[in-house]
C-alpha cells in the first residue's frame, strides 16, 4: 500500500509489521512520533503487542532486553540524549546475543541543546556491538527495520540492529512509501524463534557473572559475528529485492564510482543532494562518483579498498567530529584504506542540523580534484562555518 | 499456612554459593527459593547475591535467572513478565531480588516506575544497610551513626550523619497491591509474607532486613540475634500493606537501642549523644509506623 507518510510514521509502522512483541520507550523529539504511532496502533487493536510507557530511555532498553531474553521479538526507538542515557544498556544484547532492532533518530547531543540532526549520538556508541545503518528516504526506514531482524535474527549474527534516520530531514517530512502487507512481511521475516529464554522447563542463565576464563571468548565470538554480519547483510538484502523490488546493495551503494576520478562518501539524507550534484558535474563531463556508506557496524573494510583501487582522490563526508582527529566515518575510512597512497580528505558540515546545500557538495567536489592535483593539502575541511575559510 | 516445618526440602538456590559465613542475604534467597519453588525466573542486580550465588559456569540457582545491570531491576523483571504474557506464561513466578543500594539509590527510578504501572511483579529488597559488594559503602539505607568505608570515623566526623531512607513508606505511596517488611530472624512472619506475595498479583515490594556480620562487624553465629534485636528494640518494624490496609504484624518490645548497638563494631564509636539520638529516632519511627498504621485503617 503507497502512502504519503513521514520517517517516523514508517518505522512505527515497520516495527508493527515485524510483529514485535514488547515495545518499550520513552518520548524524545524527534523520536516521539514513532512512540506515539505504535501507542495508536496498539489501542486501536491493530498491532497485537505490549507497550511499557517506561519513565526513561534507559529503562526502555532495559526493559525490552529481559522481554528478548525471555523469548520474544522487541522495539525501542530513541534519540540523542535518549541514546546516550541507554549507552550502558547498548553493550548487553551483543553479549548476550539478542537480536533487538531500534530506531535511532539522529539528533545532536546537548550542550549546546538543539533538536535537529548530528550523529554525535549514534557514533559515539559503534564499540557497543551494534549493527548500525544509516538511510537515506522514509522508504529506506521502512525496509530496513523489517530487515534488520532478518539479519540480527540470524543464527551466523544474532547481534542487534540501530536503524538511523536523520532528525525531521526524514523523522518529520512526508514522502511516499510502500507499506507492504502483513502477509508479504511474514513470509519475508518468519517469526522469532529464540536460542535464549527464561523459562522453567528449561532453566538458563542469561547473564551471570563471569570471570577472565570465559569473558574473551565471549569478546571474540562478538567479533566473528560481526564479521559474519557483512555476508548476511548481503543476502537479506537481495532476498528483500526479490519479494518486494527494492535493494539497496548491502554494506554501501556505489553511484557512479566504476569510472571515477574522484569520490565522496556519504551517509543518510545528504547522499540524496549529493546524488543530484553527481547527476550535474557528470553533465558537465567531471568523472566523479558516489559512494553511500550504509553501515558504519560492520564497516565496508573491502568494498572501500575496492573502490580504492582506481581512484585519484576520496572524500568523505562526517555529521559529527571526534575532536581533534576529524569524523567518525572520515576515521574508518582513512583506517580501512590503510596503505593506499591516495588523498582521503574529511569534510565536516551539517552540523547541528544546519542544511548541507548543493554549493556545499560542489565545493567538496572542487576540493576532492584539487588534492587530487596535490593543490589541496588540508585533509579535514570545516564547510559552512562562521568564520571558518573551508 | 506455611511454617518453617513445613518448608520442602528441595532448593532452588542451592548450597555451595560463596557467601560469607552467616550472611543474612544467603538465608534470605534459600528461604525465598523454598517458597516459590520451581516456577520461578529470577533477576539479580549487581550486588553480593550476583556475586556469591555464582560465577559463570557455578550456579547457585536452579530456575531461569538474568542479570542485566545495577540500576534496573524493577523494569527488567517487569519486561520478562510482558514476554511471559505475550507467550501465555501467566504461572511463573518473576522476582527481583536487589540489595538496599540497587533498591534505595540508584534503582529507585525504575522501581518507582514500575511500581508506578503497576507491573505484575514481586521486588525484594535485602537490606543490608549498606553496598557490601563494593566494600561497605554507606547507602540511603545505612541507619544514622554507623561506620561504613565512605562515612569513616575520623577526627571531625564519625559515622552516618543522616536517617535512614524509609522506602516502605514510599512504596506505599505508590499505591501498589502489596508493600511488606520482614527480617529473616522472623521466620514464620517472612514466610507468611512471601507466601501472600505469591498469590497477589500486580506489583509487590517486600524490604527483607538481613544482617550482614562482615559489614556491620558483628561475629557470624550471631546473624539471627542481630535481626531480632533490630525488631525488638523498634530499629525495624515489621508491618504489611495490602489493598489499602496497613497491619503491623509484631509488637516491639522496646528493648534499649544500646542493647542492638553494642553489638555491632559499625556502631562502636558512637557517644552517649548518638545513641540517645538513635533512641528518639525509634521512638519517633514507632509513633509514626502506629499512626500510619491507624490512618490505613489496620491499629486501633
Ligand atoms: C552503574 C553501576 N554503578 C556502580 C556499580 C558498582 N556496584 C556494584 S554492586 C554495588 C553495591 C551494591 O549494594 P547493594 O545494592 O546494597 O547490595 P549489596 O552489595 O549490599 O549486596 C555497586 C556500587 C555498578 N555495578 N553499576
Ligand atoms: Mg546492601
Amino acid at each position: 500500500m503507497m502512502r504519503v507518510v513521514t520517517g517516523n510514521y514508517a518505522a512505527a509502522y515497520a516495527a508493527m509489521r515485524a510483529r514485535a512483541e514488547v515495545v518499550a520507550a520513552y518520548p524524545i523529539t524527534p523520536q516521539t512520533f514513532i512512540v506515539e504511532h505504535i501507542a495508536e496502533f496498539i489501542n486501536n487493536g491493530e498491532m497485537d503487542a505490549e507497550y511499557m510507557a517506561v519513565e526513561s530511555e534507559h529503562s526502555a532498553m532495559s526493559a525490552i532486553i529481559s522481554a528478548e531474553a525471555t523469548g520474544v521479538r522487541t522495539f525501542t526507538a530513541t534519540s540523542s540524549q535518549g541514546l546516550a542515557l541507554m549507552h550502558e544498556m547498548l553493550f548487553i544484547p551483543p553479549a548476550l546475543r539478542l537480536p533487538i532492532v531500534m530506531a535511532v533518530v539522529n539528533r545532536t547531543v546537548a550542550a549546546p541543546i538543539g533538536i535537529w540532526c548530528e550523529y554525535n549520538d549514534a557514533m559515539p556508541q559503534r564499540d557497543t556491538g551494534w549493527m548500525m545503518v544509516f538511510v537515506e528516504n522514509n522508504q529506506e526506514v521502512f525496509d530496513m527495520i523489517i530487515q534488520a531482524y532478518k539479519i540480527a535474527e540470524n543464527s551466523d549474527v544474532l547481534l542487534p540492529m540501530m536503524v538511523c534516520l536523520d532528525a525531521f530531514i526524514l523523522s518529520h517530512t512526508v514522502e511516499p512509501v510502500s507499506l507492504e502487507e502483513q502477509e508479504a512481511v511474514d513470509e519475508f521475516l518468519p517469526k522469532y524463534k529464540p536460542h535464549v529464554y527464561l523459562l522453567p522447563e528449561d532453566p538458563m542463565a542469561v547473564g551471570t557473572f563471569t570471570p577472565p576464563e570465559y569473558i574473551q571468548e565471549v569478546r571474540y565470538q562478538e567479533d566473528v559475528a560481526m564479521r559474519n554480519a557483512r555476508r548476511v547483510i548481503a543476502r537479506v538484502d537481495e532476498e528483500f529485492g526479490e519479494k518486494f523490488g527494492r535493494k539497496y546493495h548491502g554494506l554501501v551503494e556505489k553511484y557512479m564510482v566504476d569510472d571515477a576520478d574522484v569520490v565522496l562518501i556519504t551517509l543518510g539524507t545528504v547522499t540524496s543532494t549529493a546524488r543530484e550534484i553527481v547527476h550535474k558535474l557528470r553533465d558537465k563531463g567531471k568523472k566523479v562518483g558516489l559512494v553511500k556508506l550504509r553501515f558504519m557496524r560492520p564497516f565496508p573494510e573491502q568494498e572501500l579498498r575496492e573502490i580504492a583501487e582506481n581512484v585519484k582522490a576520496i572524500g568523505v563526508y562526517d555529521r559529527s567530529v571526534s575532536f581533534g582527529s576529524g569524523g567518525p566515518a572520515y576515521i574508518e575510512v582513512r583506517n580501512a584504506l590503510y596503505g593506499f597512497d591516495i588523498p582521503v580528505i574529511n569534510f565536516l558540515a551539517g552540523i547541528g542540523g544546519r542544511d548541507v546545500m548543493a554549493p556545499d557538495i560542489n565545493l567538496m567536489f572542487e576540493k576532492l580534484y584539487m588534492a587530487a592535483d596535490g593543490a589541496e593539502k588540508k585533509n579535514i575541511i570545516w564547510i559552512g562555518t562562521r568564520g571558518v575559510e573551508p | 499456612m506455611m511454617t518453617i516445618k513445613d518448608l520442602p526440602l528441595e532448593d532452588y538456590f542451592t548450597s555451595g554459593h560463596t557467601a560469607c559465613p552467616g550472611c543474612g542475604p544467603a538465608i534470605l534467597a534459600k528461604v525465598i527459593m523454598k517458597v516459590f519453588g520451581k516456577n520461578t525466573v529470577i533477576y539479580t542486580p549487581a550486588n553480593c547475591l550476583l556475586v556469591f550465588g555464582g560465577t559463570y559456569p557455578y550456579l547457585a540457582w536452579k530456575v531461569p535467572y538474568h542479570h542485566v545491570a545495577f540500576e534496573n531491576t524493577a523494569v527488567c523483571i517487569a519486561g520478562i513478565r510482558r514476554a511471559l504474557k505475550r507467550m501465555g506464561r501467566d504461572d511463573v513466578h518473576v522476582i527481583g531480588i536487589a540489595g538496599d543500594g540497587g533498591t534505595a539509590d540508584i534503582g529507585i527510578q525504575a522501581l518507582s516506575g514500575a511500581a508506578e504501572r503497576n507491573e505484575d511483579v514481586i521486588y525484594i529488597m535485602y537490606d543490608n544497610e549498606a553496598y557490601m559488594n563494593t566494600g561497605i559503602q554507606r547507602s540511603s539505607s545505612t541507619p544514622y551513626g554507623a561506620w561504613t568505608t565512605t562515612t569513616p570515623v575520623g577526627k571531625v566526623r564519625a559515622g552516618k550523619t543522616e536517617f535512614k531512607k524509609d522506602v516502605p513508606r514510599i512504596m506505599i505511596a505508590h499505591n501498589v497491591p502489596y508493600v511488606a517488611t520482614a527480617c529473616i530472624s522472623f521466620p514464620n512472619d517472612l514466610l507468611a509474607k512471601l507466601e501472600k506475595a505469591k498469590r497477589i498479583r500486580g506489583f509487590r515490594y517486600l524490604q527483607i532486613l538481613a544482617p550482614c556480620p562482615t559489614g556491620w562487624r558483628f561475629p557470624p553465629e550471631k546473624t539471627i540475634e542481630v535481626g531480632r534485636l533490630a525488631v525488638e528494640t523498634g530499629m525495624w518494624t515489621l508491618y504489611e500493606y495490602e489493598n489499602g490496609v496497613m497491619r503491623i504484624n509484631h509488637k516491639p518490645k522496646m528493648i534499649p537501642v544500646e542493647e542492638y548497638l553494642k553489638l555491632q563494631g559499625r556502631f562502636r564509636h558512637l557517644s552517649e549523644e548518638d545513641v540517645k539520638r538513635i533512641q528518639d529516632y525509634v521512638k519517633r519511627k514507632w509513633e509514626s509506623d502506629l499512626a500510619l498504621c491507624r490512618a490505613y485503617g489496620g491499629c486501633e
